[in-house]
């Protein structure tokens, strides 16, 4: 008579067969599959966050970056524009200097050119005024004698 | 597979769940749970009870099974089930990518659920092959009862003829109605009016060749392994498991195998359908 107990218990014993053959063949690598797939997907996030948190900070950085390059240039553009200031001021001094030193130059030279200007009009004068006096009286007067009385009256003229 | 009431109906009226021969034994496993009652095996209008219930039950299983992954889904770390899940779709999915250059928002659900039911189906003849039928008739006088959806003819043609209604509509959405109908006409001979006939009888018994094929493949698989597991029941209890040992590790490479072709082929068909060739 079949079933009997016995033909239920072979079946059992074929099941326990392949029940083992699972457990030691076909599972380990299958989890070990999973295992894997589950190790690579929790690096592959754990990457991703770390990638995420250094994007964060080299913006921070290059914002902090650029701040700082702003308020250099600034202060370099501040610089510059007292130098500038001051080179200017300087070249303004040093132009009214020259003036002033070609005006006083101009204005001795001009001295210097009036009085001798004015010296060879008195010598001219002084020379004019004993030719006038020598054909006033007619008589030559010695230079020699009357030198000290011309100079005179050359200096008042 | 012919059916023999007489063997199950016992003089009393009852049902007698042991079998007098190896014969009648093996006539049983084979046998389907039929409604109507001793209907005959080869009326088209006869349901097979056992097959429908055992094939929904798994079809609920893997449902139940996908949809708890499905929720309990997260972006992160994916733990054990989700995990399982999660390598059976990738595995599908490209199974499907590497065959089937249209858009797979239909193909590879319909793959997967393809390739879920058929491996389930199959892994039903693993089951200790006395154990279900033997319990439910003693216990509820469930007269026949068969497990491996596969192993019945029905189930597998069921699925395949699905699988060609879906190579036609392939076929339309592909290359359009027009398309599809030309096709039929003037392939594989040529255009010419006189060759109208033998093309259109020819792609006919192409296109009716794939589902048998395909349902044929997986029966034959699972019906002749059943009927290996029935044999080694009948031989002594004590040396059973050596044959029935090897012929279920053996089973370790069929049920996924059958599983794998049926939907690998599925896909192939309807990649050939959606595309002009």
């Amino acid at each position: 008579m079949l079933p009997s107990i016995w033909t239920l218990i072979g079946q059992a014993g074929t099941f326990l067969v392949f029940i083992f053959a699972v457990m030691k063949f076909v599972w380990p690598p299958l989890t070990q599959a999973m295992e894997e797939r589950r190790q690579k997907i929790a690096e592959g996030l754990a990457h991703s966050e770390e990638a995420e948190h250094a994007l964060e900070r080299a913006n921070a950085e290059a914002e902090e970056l650029i701040r700082d390059a702003r308020r250099k240039a600034g202060e370099i553009i501040e610089q510059a524009s007292q130098r500038g200031n001051q080179l200017v001021e300087q070249a303004k001094e040093d132009a009214m200097g020259e003036r002033d030193r070609q005006v006083a130059a101009a204005e001795a030279e001009i001295r210097q050119a009036t009085n001798q200007a004015r010296e060879a009009l008195r010598e001219r004068l002084a020379e004019l005024a004993v030719a006038g006096a020598n054909r006033v009286i007619e008589k030559e007067i010695d230079p020699q004698t009357h030198r000290a009385m011309l100079d005179k009256l050359a200096a008042e003229l | 597979m012919a059916s023999n009431p007489e063997l199950i109906e016992g003089v009393e009226g009852t049902t007698q769940c042991q079998m007098p021969s190896a014969d009648a034994y093996v006539v049983h496993h084979i046998t389907n749970l039929r409604m109507p009652k001793g209907a005959d095996s080869m009326d088209p209008w006869v349901w097979h009870v056992d097959t429908m219930i055992v094939s929904a039950l798994l079809g609920l299983f893997f449902l139940g099974f996908l949809y708890l992954a499905a929720r309990r889904a997260s972006a992160g770390v994916p733990g054990g089930l989700q995990n399982f899940v999660e390598m059976l779709v990738d595995f599908v999915d490209n199974s499907v990518k590497e065959s089937f250059h249209g858009p797979r928002k239909f193909v590879a659900p319909l793959a997967l659920t393809i390739f879920g039911l058929v491996f389930l189906w199959n892994l039903m003849d693993l089951v200790p092959v006395d154990y279900v039928p033997y319990a439910l008739c003693e216990f509820f006088g469930v007269p026949y009862f068969r497990i491996v959806p596969s192993a019945d003819i029905n189930a597998p043609f069921g699925l395949s003829v699905t699988v060609l209604l879906l190579i036609i509509v392939y076929s339309i959405k592909g290359k359009g109605l027009g398309g599809f109908g030309k096709e039929l006409f003037t392939h594989p001979f040529g255009k010419n009016p006189l060759l109208w006939i033998p093309n259109v009888l020819l792609n006919i018994v192409e296109l009716i060749a794939k589902p048998v094929s395909l349902a044929m493949r997986l029966f034959g698989n699972l019906y002749a392994a059943e009927l290996i597991f029935v044999l080694i029941a009948l031989l002594p209890w004590w040396i059973q498991f050596i044959p029935g040992g090897a012929w279920a590790i053996f089973h370790i490479l069929v049920v996924p195998l059958q599983a794998f072709i049926f939907m690998t082929l599925t896909i192939v068909y309807l990649s050939l359908a959606y595309e002009e060739h």
